[in-house]
């Protein structure tokens, strides 16, 4: 019997699952302060010893501007940086979502061939062994200044995570799941619609994880090797000119832009998979 | 006898008159009629591992009547498992012929429920949903599994509880959802492996109860893989012992005991106390435990 005290007639939706899942906002909000504040005071702490040391002027301000000097750029060129961060965020997705769907598209073809995993599975883990960044060069002579180097060193370092969590995903499926859609006459796809592809996609999105931050890192560098905007590029130019102040800045935006895409893949796992975050909850080792 | 394609079972699964599916027409309706639910004739299996030959089942011979409860009990890795796959459809034996409704078996079959040992439940779905599985993948009418699915929560006592996720579930509610999901589309055999091993024994008892008067009401065929001795007695019409690998059938044992049976009273009867007996003796002789 449940050890939880139930009124077995209660009506749509039993009372003690409501408050255990979905606890109330002001709970939530103790809950994240209590979370948060250790790693919080970290970062004060880090940025408090940044500005005393730029302030005091210990270290010449061309190697090491103050928070206010960034800030400052930040504020006074919020076209520039919006205009070279949307550049690379906008790389980024692009490379993320080819990334994404020639992953998940592998990854079933895998499963599903041996095949098809023989073959490719080998060539993926020495592709994994080549440095990308070293082979970005090669891209801008293959496809020019464009956004296309870029994306395709995206893809190619995002690709890895989506493809290896995805099989892992696919292959974790309790077998004995498998034997009953067996019993209940299931076609293949329908196994996989409704049984391997759901049961895989905590595995995916952890990945996804790792594969959004990768892909910043990928248009970053593509931007590095040739480019004539982006933040890369910023950075780049910035570095040639000494100007600290905006070198920094246009770290801090990218670092930005990095959260932001990865909270976006946590709100969009939370939103496909309540089931997983609930239970994920309260073994409380969620990322944020 | 019909040597009709798996895949051509009837396409509903069910069948009211709790005759078994088959292709229609006079030779497999007269073979339904007079043949048991389940045969086993001489089933061997042999696995193949890397190092040497398992023999998991040797010369195993069974019959088991329309709406008869069988209990097979054995010590562990005697094969008790691999028998109800064999039965099953999802594996295939190395020698012997296995029948299911008069037909043989040749791959997956259609017209049973299976429960397991664990209640292989999808996280992601609601105990409703997780039960409805079963009439999605058959295409069955969403409208009739709706209601029936409602019929078999209350009868298994989930009423409140059909909203409500696997993780939100006690192991006794995830396993009554896993029996509700088996009995969906009236199978005329429930397999059931170690159905309640991961339960506590209060709820086990409780399960006990409720699966057997289930049985009476829907005269289903059932074949139950148990390690508890009292739980065998207690359900089963006849208790097949198996013996140590590789597994074969030492005796099988008429349970003396009314159609109606009440828990307590049961337990306490000499018909029970001398069934238990003598299958703990049999067990016993063969080494086991438990």
């Amino acid at each position: 019997m449940s050890q939880r005290v139930l009124s077995p007639t209660a009506p749509k939706e039993p009372a003690g699952v409501a408050e255990r899942t979905r606890p109330g906002p002001r709970r939530r909000a103790v809950e994240a302060a209590e979370k948060s504040w250790r790693p919080l005071a970290l970062l004060a702490v880090c940025f408090g010893a940044w500005w005393v040391i730029a302030a005091a002027g210990w270290v010449e301000s061309y190697l090491l501007p103050t928070p206010g000097a960034t800030l400052d750029v930040i504020v006074d060129k919020p076209g520039y940086l919006w205009d070279h961060g949307w550049v690379t965020t906008y790389e980024t997705l692009l490379g993320f979502l080819i990334a994404v769907g020639v992953g998940i598209l592998s990854a079933v073809l895998m499963v599903y061939s041996s095949t098809v995993e023989k073959t490719l599975y080998p060539i993926l883990l020495f592709a994994q062994v080549v440095p990308k960044i070293a082979v970005a060069p090669l891209f801008v002579v293959w496809l020019g200044f464009g956004i296309g180097p870029k994306v395709l060193i995206a893809v190619l370092i995002a690709f890895f995570p989506v493809v290896i969590s995805m099989v892992t995903g696919l292959k974790a499926v309790d077998p004995e799941m498998l034997q009953l859609s067996a019993t209940m006459g299931a076609r293949p796809w329908q196994t996989f619609l409704k049984i391997r592809f759901p049961a895989s996609l905590p595995h995916l999105f952890s990945g996804l994880k790792v594969a959004v931050t990768l892909a910043v890192t990928g248009a970053v560098v593509g931007e590095f090797v040739g480019a004539n905007e982006g933040l890369g590029y910023v950075i780049l130019q910035a570095n040639g000119n000494l100007d600290t102040p905006m070198l920094f800045a246009g770290l801090l935006v990218m670092s930005l832009i990095g959260v932001v895409l990865f909270v976006l893949v946590e709100i969009a796992e939370k939103l496909l998979l309540p089931w997983h975050a609930s239970r994920r909850d309260t073994a409380a080792t969620t990322t944020l | 006898m019909g040597t009709v394609n798996d895949t051509a079972l009837n396409k509903s699964g069910r069948n009211e008159s709790g005759v078994a599916p088959g292709k229609s027409g006079a030779p497999s309706d007269r073979a339904a009629a007079t043949e048991p639910a389940v045969r086993l004739a001489d089933v061997a299996v042999r696995f193949r591992t890397k190092r040497k030959d398992v023999t998991a089942l040797s010369e195993v011979s069974l019959d088991v009547a329309r709406g008869e409860f069988v209990a097979i009990v054995g010590p562990s890795g005697c094969g008790k498992s691999t028998l109800l796959k064999l039965v099953a459809g999802l594996l295939a034996p190395s020698a012997g012929e296995v029948a299911l409704g008069g037909e043989p078996v040749r791959g997956p079959r259609r017209d049973i429920g299976f429960v397991f040992q664990r209640a292989a439940l999808l996280d992601w779905r609601s105990a409703r949903r997780n039960i409805l599985l079963q009439a999605e993948m058959r295409g069955l009418p969403a409208a009739g599994a709706r209601a029936r699915a409602d019929e078999l929560i209350r009868m298994t006592g989930l009423d409140g509880f059909e909203d409500a996720y696997p993780h939100e579930l006690s192991g006794g509610m995830q396993q009554r959802v896993a029996l509700c999901r088996a009995l969906l589309h009236e199978p005329p055999v429930l397999l059931m492996d170690e159905p309640f091993g991961a339960l506590d024994a209060l709820t086990r008892e409780q399960m006990n109860v409720e699966l057997h008067r289930i049985w009476r009401e829907t005269d289903t065929t059932v074949l139950l893989v148990t390690h508890s001795i009292p739980e065998a007695v207690y359900l089963a019409d006849r208790v097949v012992v198996m013996s140590p690998r590789p597994g074969t059938v030492t005796e099988v044992i008429e349970v003396a005991l009314p159609r109606e049976r009440e828990y307590a009273a049961t337990l306490a009867s000499a018909g029970f106390r001398s069934a238990t007996g003598r299958i703990r003796e049999l067990l016993g002789a063969a080494g086991a435990h438990d």
